[in-house]
């Protein structure tokens, strides 16, 4: 990892770690409490990382910032909640799978093919086009109510470790379930992307579309690929948050919280995506817990924001992302 | 033979002291060294051509002279002002306006605005004013109109005055391009491949304008150039690079039968 | 044939720089604004005041501002409605704290509040561009959002959390009813539009555009990126502040902060968008397409005959937005304003075809 030699990685993640135990070190709290407000963070903030996921994939490939993610999210998770009243819920995934490559053909064909090469807030812009079309869309097809999603999740939260620490520690296990899948996708993406021909076709449109095109790369069927392999990652998104929370429309609006993720972590980076998730969740719980009272609370609404864009001013490549250079 | 002597009645120039002074200069991206030790002068009112292959480093001598570009090592000094790297802003304020070779042109205005634009530095209105339009905010509009004007009228390119840039043809884009750095009034001119793409006739047109920009008004040129009659015509003195390097430095006579000079073009294995 | 500008010579700069150099330009401006200060207020019915003018020219006033940032000076702002909020608090506070200021005062102190702020969020666009800018600006939206709803200072401790504008009185005549806040309104813009004109025609518009299209040139011939900048975003948020104060007292006459939510910052950088960047005369074709068309949706269906439910229509609506804002993206980026500068050219020529 060559982004951890970098000077102000570690300095950044020690300051982290300081500000991070603070709390006990003021005295204002346990550890068994704090260990619960973190590791609840911690998996709060996988959550976010899948959606981030999504971003990242597609800013990988194609240079574009896929602000309708969250309602692809959205989308998939409302699909597959209402195919599966009418199908048994493997042949409803598998369904909802195929919409999801449909729609991917549909995206490259009506809006990326006649944006090729625009700059990237065009198509940054066409994307905020589509998430407010998928948005309606999709509620106008399957209906705004609020579906609970059913895929056998657990949903009795546990208490770990009652005999180091007294009382133990309560742990939201649907969310560790959650960690293990988001963990699983991860490392299936990365082999994806180091080791198959596809994958380093990838990289190379992500650089530069024409010169990809011109060497032969088929950048439609690319973009068709990456999109369907982002809309895999929407829809387990989709089932982890809808199973959480039930599928609603504020599940879009999550994609407005994995932009710093994606911002800390590194555009380019899925183990940034990771990382800036868990950063994002943890911190957004740990200040809230802590400092919110101090201000009326509901600081979660801007810290990761604000986080995001003192990484902007400092380190706009993020932790691993790609140093960006600009030739004049 | 040198086209200024056959001009009747031009009046004879005489160069003055060392208006600029390039200084051990030295410019390297990551591995890639565009220039090392570099040095040369350039005398007022003369005009200097900087050539050389392809990669040579002259686009990044004059970006370095400008202060686009921050070299590792040397100084540049102009009309007295030394600086280890040079400001943008300040080589402005000093008297240093330039063209580009990919024209950096302002493609969302019109011919009319990228020329106004040029006089940036001389518009000192404030904010309130210009939203009214009034006194010394208006006068100064109309004011530097007049101006800019005489330059388009020079430039001949008033029929394309209210035109958005995007769509003119290269070479009238190319003088605008030049009109934009004469708009500023400038002691100095860095002209980067003034004849990239232009026919016989164009590149006619275009020496005609240097010459003249440089004897009304006594700016001091320096230019990169690659077509070598151009340079043979125009230039009093010429600097030749090679890989970032200086190889030769002298009048278009002495450099054109310097032995250095003809293996580097000649790709003679150096 | 209409169009012909043959025969209309400009004999100085000053008359060829004029506003407007077309005679008939002219004569259409000076004739729409007659009609809408003399005529309109007697012609048109209290629903067409609430609904459609005076919100469309509130919303116009800040897409001018939006245009301004994003438009003409390329620095992208998704924190808009944010910076209304500011200027709809800003006034607030002033009216209930400072109640001697008249109301004009007011509105201009909030503007001034409001660009205060914007130069604040605007620093981070002398580091980042594009839409990493987007993201800085998002943040500014949230933690403005949050200000205004946990800081009780800033609603003078109002439990609810929703605040209310004090009666409207300008120099001790009293603004009630829907005609006398239209024609309110209706200067408060005019005159804006006028500044921004001249401010986008002068050096400062020059260099909002020249940093636009090539920040490097535009340093190398003296334009100082941070000047330019952080005068965009100064002058924007100004427009922008007034507008929120407008929209706050004006026309919903008691709010909270979610009137001016992020989705209010997209609703804005749509009408930009549509209406067409870089254009003051898009600002208003944007917000005019962006306030009608809801309403236009609403009725269709029951012209129509075919009966929909309110929450199909706003999913309609959301389909709608979303397909024209790729379908401009694609077909003309420069917007409506495109559309009828195209128009004028036809005009020019017609009844020849060429």
């Amino acid at each position: 990892m060559e982004a951890l030699r970098r000077p102000g990685t570690i300095a950044f993640f020690a300051l982290l770690a300081v500000a991070a135990v603070l709390p006990m070190a003021l005295g204002q709290t346990k550890f068994p409490q704090w260990l619960e407000v973190a590791i609840g963070g911690l998996l709060t903030g996988v959550l976010y990382s899948l959606v981030a996921l999504g971003l990242v994939l597609i800013f990988k490939a194609s240079g574009v910032f896929n602000f309708a993610q969250g309602a692809m999210v959205l989308f998939a998770a409302l699909t597959l909640v209402r195919l599966a009243e009418k199908m048994p819920l493997a042949l409803a995934i598998l369904a909802t799978l195929l919409v999801m490559v449909a729609m991917a053909w549909l995206i490259e064909r009506l809006v990326l093919r006649p944006l090729v090469n625009q700059e990237g807030i065009v198509l940054f812009m066409a994307t905020l086009g589509v998430a407010y079309f998928l948005d309606g869309f999709g509620q106008a097809v399957w209906g705004s109510d609020i579906y609970t999603l059913h895929v056998g999740m657990p949903k009795e939260p546990k208490i770990i470790l009652e005999g180091t620490f007294e009382g133990g520690v309560l742990v939201d296990m649907e969310d560790l379930v959650a960690a293990i899948i988001a963990a699983a996708l991860v490392a299936a993406l990365t082999l994806f992307f180091q080791k198959t021909g596809t994958g380093r076709a990838l990289r190379a449109v992500a650089d530069d579309h024409q010169a990809a095109q011109s060497i032969g790369i088929p950048l439609n069927r690319i973009w068709v690929i990456v999109w369907s392999v982002a809309g895999l990652v929407a829809l387990v998104a989709g089932i982890v948050w809808g199973s959480k929370l039930g599928v609603q429309f504020s599940l879009s609006q999550v994609a407005l919280k994995a932009l710093p993720v994606v911002i800390l972590g590194g555009f380019t980076s899925i183990p940034g995506a990771i990382v800036g998730g868990l950063l994002i969740g943890l911190g957004e719980k740990l200040s809230e817990v802590y400092i919110g009272p101090f201000f009326g609370g509901g600081i979660e609404a801007w810290f990761g924001y604000v986080l995001a864009l003192a990484f902007l001013l400092f380190r706009p490549e993020g932790l691993f992302g790609e140093k960006i250079i600009d030739r004049v | 033979m040198n086209l200024r002597e056959l001009e009747p009645g031009s009046a004879a120039r005489e160069l003055g002291a060392p208006i600029l002074a390039v200084e051990g200069v030295s410019l390297a991206f990551g591995g890639v060294k565009a220039l090392t030790d570099v040095s040369f002068e350039v005398r007022e009112r003369e005009i200097r051509a900087i050539i050389g292959p392809n990669g040579a480093g002259k686009s990044s001598m004059l970006n370095v002279i400008n202060g686009v570009y921050r070299p590792q090592a040397g100084r540049i000094t102009f009309r007295g002002e030394a600086h280890a790297h040079m400001e943008p802003r300040r080589s402005a304020e000093l008297g240093i306006a330039r063209t580009f070779q990919s024209l950096a042109l302002f493609k969302g205005m019109t011919v009319l605005e990228n020329i106004l634009a040029g006089r940036s530095l001389m518009m000192k209105s404030n904010l309130l004013l210009q939203a009214l339009r009034v006194g010394p905010a208006l006068r100064e509009e109309v004011g530097h109109r007049k101006r800019v004007e005489e330059i388009i009228d020079f430039l001949e390119i008033p029929h394309v005055r209210k035109t958005p840039v995007g769509r003119l043809a290269y070479g009238l884009q190319k003088r605008v391009d030049l009109g934009r750095a004469l708009a500023a009034e400038p002691k100095m001119l860095l002209l980067d491949e003034p004849m990239a793409g232009m026919n016989m006739e164009e590149k006619q047109d275009m020496s005609r304008f240097i010459l003249d920009v440089n004897e009304e008004f006594g700016t001091t040129i320096v230019l990169i150039e690659h077509d070598m009659g151009v340079v043979m015509d125009l230039s009093d003195r010429v600097v030749v690079l090679d890989y970032g390097r200086k190889i030769a430095d002298g009048t278009p006579d002495e450099v054109r039968a310097s032995q250095a000079v003809i293996d580097a073009y000649l790709g003679v294995k150096h | 044939m209409i169009y012909r500008e043959t025969g209309q010579f400009k004999t100085t700069y000053a008359s060829d720089q004029q506003l407007f150099p077309i005679l008939q330009d002219r004569v259409f401006v000076i004739g729409a604004l007659a009609f809408a200060f003399a005529v309109v207020p007697f012609i048109a019915s209290d629903y067409m005041f609430r609904a459609i003018l005076t919100p469309f020219l509130i919303l116009s006033l800040a897409a001018l501002g939006l245009n301004i940032l994003v438009g003409y000076c390329g620095q992208v702002s998704l924190g808009t409605g944010g910076f209304m909020a500011v200027g709809a608090y800003a006034a607030y506070n002033l009216a209930v704290r400072v109640p001697q200021l008249d109301l004009l005062v007011i509105f201009v102190l909030a503007g001034l509040c409001a660009a205060a702020v914007g130069l604040v969020f605007g620093i981070p666009s002398l580091r980042i561009k594009g839409f990493y800018l987007a993201v800085a600006t998002l943040a500014a939206q949230f933690f403005i959002d949050w200000a205004f709803a946990r800081i009780a200072w800033f609603t003078n401790d109002t439990p609810s959390g929703s605040v209310s504008a004090p009666p409207l009185e300008i120099l001790g005549y009293a603004i009630q009813g829907p005609q006398r806040k239209y024609l309110l309104v209706l200067a408060i813009v005019s005159l804006a539009a006028l500044a921004a004109r001249n401010l986008t025609r002068g050096a400062i518009g020059r260099a909002w555009m020249a940093t636009r299209d090539m920040d490097v040139a535009a340093e190398v011939i003296g334009i100082r990126p941070l000047t330019a900048k952080l005068s965009a975003f100064a002058v924007s948020s100004f427009f922008v502040g007034v507008s929120g104060a407008l929209w706050a007292f004006v026309y919903l006459g008691s709010w909270e902060p979610l009137a001016f939510d992020v989705n209010r910052s997209f609703q804005l950088l749509f009408m930009v968008i549509i209406g067409g960047l870089g254009s003051i005369l898009g600002s208003f074709l944007g917000a005019a397409f962006i306030v009608i068309l809801p309403l236009v949706l609403n009725q269709l269906p029951t012209m129509l005959g075919i009966p929909l439910s309110t929450a199909m229509i706003s999913d309609i609506e959301f389909m709608v937005f979303g397909a024209l804002i790729v379908f401009f993206l694609i077909v003309e980026p420069r917007g409506l304003a495109r559309l009828w500068a195209i128009g004028k050219e036809k005009l020019r020529l017609w009844p020849f075809p060429h």
